[in-house]
């Protein structure tokens, strides 16, 4: 198992690094440099940025600054705002993103597996093709559309829930249904089909030849091998709602970290771009870290593997 | 065989004596029906075309293509052409799809626009593949040191979060029709290379290629007769769901100021330019640009669904 | 002896896209108690089918016994609710199954696998369950018992895993086992061994067995009885003696010289030509007439009733018929 978690940390720590190098190569093929005086207006900023970024030096010294600089999480200064840093946004964006985030997933994990659960048991069923017709269509439209619609019916025609800001419990039902449902969605469809092959399997009918009853057979021996595969998804499941954030925050207004990069990407303020792209990569890279590890924990297989592979 | 005669017969002692003869084998073999044999790939398309909704799914694609392509021939508006005066109209007989902001023919406008999706979407599928193939296949085929070098970089790559590697590299290069391709390709082509080492691995292994090796084929004809033909499968119903998420990240793109540029006409564009105006009533300025975002990827997410039905060969009786 | 098990005209169907399969088309058989059954066939033949049938384990839909009965100990079980059922599988009636590969659940230890059972049938503590367990690994040879409870099924070599599969049927102590081809998946040398594991058990429980099989070299160890099935009926069935040399049914003679023999020199190996019949439309006569090589016009037309050679041999085939015996006198000469 160790051997395991080291490999895998190892390749977290190479993936860290292509990214953290591309950022910094991509930023500086830009032509004249982004951190020139014409992109920025205020001198004092000007001057941030030369200390901060040492562009006076040789592109190799930035570049080890720049490593440096986010070892120890310090993003640099904003252009557009000359009196916060980066990481100022950071700080006030991320704990609101990550609570959208999280009930997002949460919602998504639950609700995705229940109804995947019930599909599978029900197969080929009403309930099997609503929930998979449903499913479908949760693929199929995009959240920021999604967002809208609610918003429509919802706060304007029914006027049942606010449009927008990020204040109650109330504030978050659009925004976390219209972020959650494609995830949803897709871990519905996934659960039912894994589901359904393992329901065919012989240790299945095994253990219906002991007498188990179905509801211990569905939970002890179905659903733990059913599952696996959707762990595997939750990384990218997770990345798809990180991106998600950028437009839900921009459409409602929640003052989150992705309000602040897209405002970054409009106004090409670029410090911030690179330390949020940094920052969301190095945050979602560690997740998938941790989902191979609980992985690892939920397939016992995964320990021999490791040896025969080698 | 004379089915009269059975049905006196109720005892074995009533059984006619001359039916104790040797029967006659000739006569009897070609009775031995066996259900007819199809090819795959006819078998594969009678068993898509049982699949109703993946039918939908297909006729709305191919009359979305042709649309694209005619659709703006039929209007008198050209996609770009501003009426202020005449902005915000509903749908009516002049203008089907009612009028944005500009006072642009809506109609037009979703046209053109299926023509940048679909043509992103397809584009960015077909590079994939070719990358993908070009890969996946060499690491299938090779195994051993060059696959393990080669997945273990797959494996890296597919840790890196795509979309903001395609948002990064849009900030850089300028967002253009060729760079949100290229963006997308660049990040896009791991999972399809993954898919068809999966294959080629497999197959690899499946005794008519040992056997074709053993009688001295040449490589390059192996993948061609072999490998290919069996593998195209799963790297098909990929595709159909490569296609839909790069028009979702087109759009997405769009939404955030990172699409194709006004005054081209994207779908994703259109509905980014039309958030303000839904809340003060203008439904029809986000809802057809949505709705045909929506149903395409509906459209291709059943059709991968039916094709991976179909295609299965596992799932065949 | 005392009779443990009667199927009586047992018929189960499935329903498919393609049409409806005769999977199983009248079954019938008895078990005595401390005895081995086996039935024996080709692939497809309604073996694997008639064993589910006993357990009332056939996925339903598509599968459904249509008609007959299954009597255990003179209990209907087509007729007992499932939650009665249940209660009996595992207990009463415990199945072996054929891939210990797959049969086993990977992420759980097989300490769990061996105890759950005896925990829900039984008010065993956890303590008593496990020391059940270490008894039926030891009785089914698993050296090391302690460790092994905590290891998982990809620990441990197919043979191996199949000693555990029969552990777990028979934790409960039932009174029937069904194995459905439990040494097919295996290596020749541990096949062996796992036919002399279950003669050991039987003669240590007296637990009745049913064999599914299509392997004759299997048969010819451990079975007291056999039943020859064909395209989902019986065709032939009796004792091991009467099978192996009173042989009387053209099918029976065709699986027997497919099996390499060391006991009669000389003789060739043969198969039997052509492929069973479509159950999805079974013919009206005699299902083998097809590749028989003494199919008369008779077989076409009608299914012929069962012969009794002796109280225990019996044969459904039309040569049995005094008529057809004149003709084969005639073609001899």
């Amino acid at each position: 198992m160790l051997r395991y978690i080291l490999k895998r940390f190892g390749i977290m720590l190479i993936t860290l690094w292509i990214i953290v190098t591309l950022t910094f190569v991509l930023m500086n093929s830009i032509p004249g440099s982004p951190f020139t005086s014409e992109s920025t207006t205020n001198e004092v900023i000007q001057e941030n940025l030369e200390k901060h970024y040492n562009l006076d030096k040789p592109l190799f010294v930035q570049y080890l600054n720049y490593i440096k600089s986010i070892v120890t999480l310090d993003f640099g200064p904003s252009i557009k705002q000359p009196d916060r840093s980066v990481n100022d946004l950071l700080g006030q964006g991320f704990p609101i993103s990550a609570e959208l985030g999280g009930f997002t997933i949460l919602f998504a994990i639950i609700s995705g597996i229940t109804l995947g659960i019930v599909a599978a048991l029900r197969h080929n069923g009403v309930i099997d093709y609503l929930a998979m017709a449903f499913a479908v269509l949760g693929i199929s439209i995009p959240n920021f559309i999604l967002a809208t619609l609610l918003i429509q019916k919802f706060a304007v025609d029914w006027e049942l829930l606010p449009v927008a800001t990020w204040a109650s419990w109330k504030h978050m039902v659009l925004p976390v249904l219209a972020l959650a449902t494609g995830p949803m969605a897709i871990i519905a469809r996934l659960t039912r089909s894994t589901m359904l092959e393992v329901l065919t399997q012989d240790y299945i009918k095994m253990a219906r030849a002991k007498g188990l009853s179905p509801w211990k057979i569905t939970v002890k021996h179905a659903l733990r091998n059913a599952l696996m595969p959707v762990v595997t998804l939750l990384g990218t499941l997770l990345a798809g709602i990180l991106t998600g954030t950028f437009v839900i925050e921009k459409i409602f207004g929640i003052p989150g970290m992705g309000r602040y990069f897209i405002e970054g990407i409009n106004h090409r303020d670029y410090p911030v771009i690179m330390g949020t792209t940094v920052f969301y990569s190095a945050f979602l890279i560690f997740t998938l870290f941790l989902v191979d590890i609980a992985y690892g924990l939920l397939d016992p297989r995964i320990k021999v593997h490791e040896k025969e592979g080698d | 065989m004379r089915k009269d005669e059975r049905l006196d017969v109720q005892s074995t002692a009533a059984v006619p004596d001359e039916w104790f003869e040797w029967d006659d084998k000739e006569g009897r073999s070609a009775e031995a029906v066996s259900r007819p044999s199809l090819s795959y790939w006819k078998d594969a398309w009678r068993r898509l075309r049982s699949n109703k909704l993946a039918m939908l799914g297909l006729v709305f694609l191919v009359l979305l293509a042709l649309l694209a392509i005619f659709g703006p021939i039929f209007s008198p508006y050209d996609v770009n052409q501003q009426d202020r005066p005449n902005q915000y109209q509903a749908p009516s007989s002049e203008h089907w799809f009612g009028t944005d902001s500009a006072g642009r023919d809506v109609f037009t406008r979703t046209w053109y626009g299926a023509r940048i999706s679909l043509f992103v979407g397809f584009m960015a599928a077909l590079l994939d593949v070719t990358i993908g193939i070009i890969y996946g296949g060499i690491c299938g085929y090779k195994g051993g040191r060059t696959d393990n070098i080669m997945m273990r970089i797959i494996e890296i790559l597919y840790g890196l979060p795509y979309l903001l590697v395609v948002i990064l590299l849009l900030v850089v290069l300028g967002p253009s029709l060729g760079t949100i391709i290229l963006a997308l390709t660049v990040t896009g082509w791991v999972g399809m290379a993954r898919i068809v080492r999966g294959q080629v691995m497999q197959v690899k292994n499946y005794e008519f290629v040992l056997a074709s090796q053993s009688f001295g084929a040449k490589t390059w004809r192996i993948i061609r007769k072999n490998l290919l033909p069996n593998s195209m499968g799963p790297i098909i119903v990929q595709m159909t769901l490569t296609v839909p998420s790069a028009i979702f990240a087109e759009a997405f793109l769009s939404f955030i100021g990172l699409g194709i540029q006004a005054p081209h006409a994207s779908w994703g564009v259109m509905a980014n330019d039309s958030l303000g105006a839904i809340l003060s009533g203008y439904w029809w300025t986000l809802f057809f640009p949505a709705f045909f975002i929506s149903f395409t990827m509906f459209a291709f997410n059943v059709l991968g669904d039916g094709l991976q039905d179909a295609l299965d060969p596992k799932l065949r009786k | 002896m005392e009779k443990i098990l009667e199927v009586e005209d047992l018929h189960v169907t499935f329903t498919t896209y393609g049409g409806t399969v005769q999977a199983v088309r009248g079954v019938s058989f008895d078990l005595h108690k401390g005895e081995t059954l086996a039935i024996v066939g080709e692939s497809g033949c309604g073996k694997s089918v008639t064993s589910n049938a006993i357990m009332r384990l056939i996925p339903s839909p598509p599968g459904k016994i249509t008609k007959g009965s299954v009597k255990f100990k003179g209990k209907d079980l087509t007729k007992v609710s499932e939650k009665k059922m249940r209660s009996i599988r595992g207990v009463d009636i415990s199945m072996v199954f054929q891939d210990p590969m797959t049969a086993l659940n990977p992420t759980l230890t097989i300490g769990t696998q061996l105890t759950e059972g005896i925990k829900e049938h039984q008010n065993l503590s956890n303590s008593e369950a496990e020391k059940k367990a270490l008894q039926m690994l030891e009785l089914v040879g698993i050296p090391n018992p302690d460790e092994r409870m905590k290891q998982y099924p990809h620990q441990f070599s197919g043979g191996m895993r199949q000693r555990i599969v029969i552990a777990i049927a028979l934790i409960c102590q039932p009174e029937l086992l069904i194995a459905d081809e439990p040494t097919t998946a295996l290596d020749v040398t541990i096949q062996a061994q796992i036919l002399e594991l279950f003669d050991e058990i039987q003669q240590a429980t007296g637990v009745s067995i049913i064999l599914i099989t299509h392997d004759l070299g299997v048969v010819a160890k451990v079975a007291d009885r056999i039943a020859v099935m064909y395209a989902g009926k019986i065709i032939e069935t009796g004792t091991k003696r009467d099978i192996f040399y009173k042989t009387e049914h053209p099918y029976t003679k065709g699986l027997l010289s497919s099996v390499p023999r060391l006991d009669q020199r000389g003789s060739e190996l043969t198969s039997i030509e052509g492929t069973p019949p479509d159950l999805f439309a079974p013919p009206e006569g005699c299902p083998f007439a097809a590749r028989c090589e003494f199919a008369m016009v008779v077989c076409n037309k009608m299914y012929p009733d069962e012969t009794s050679l002796s109280d225990e041999h019996r044969v459904h085939c039309w040569l049995q018929d005094e008529r057809a015996k004149k003709l084969q006198a005639a073609s001899s000469k």
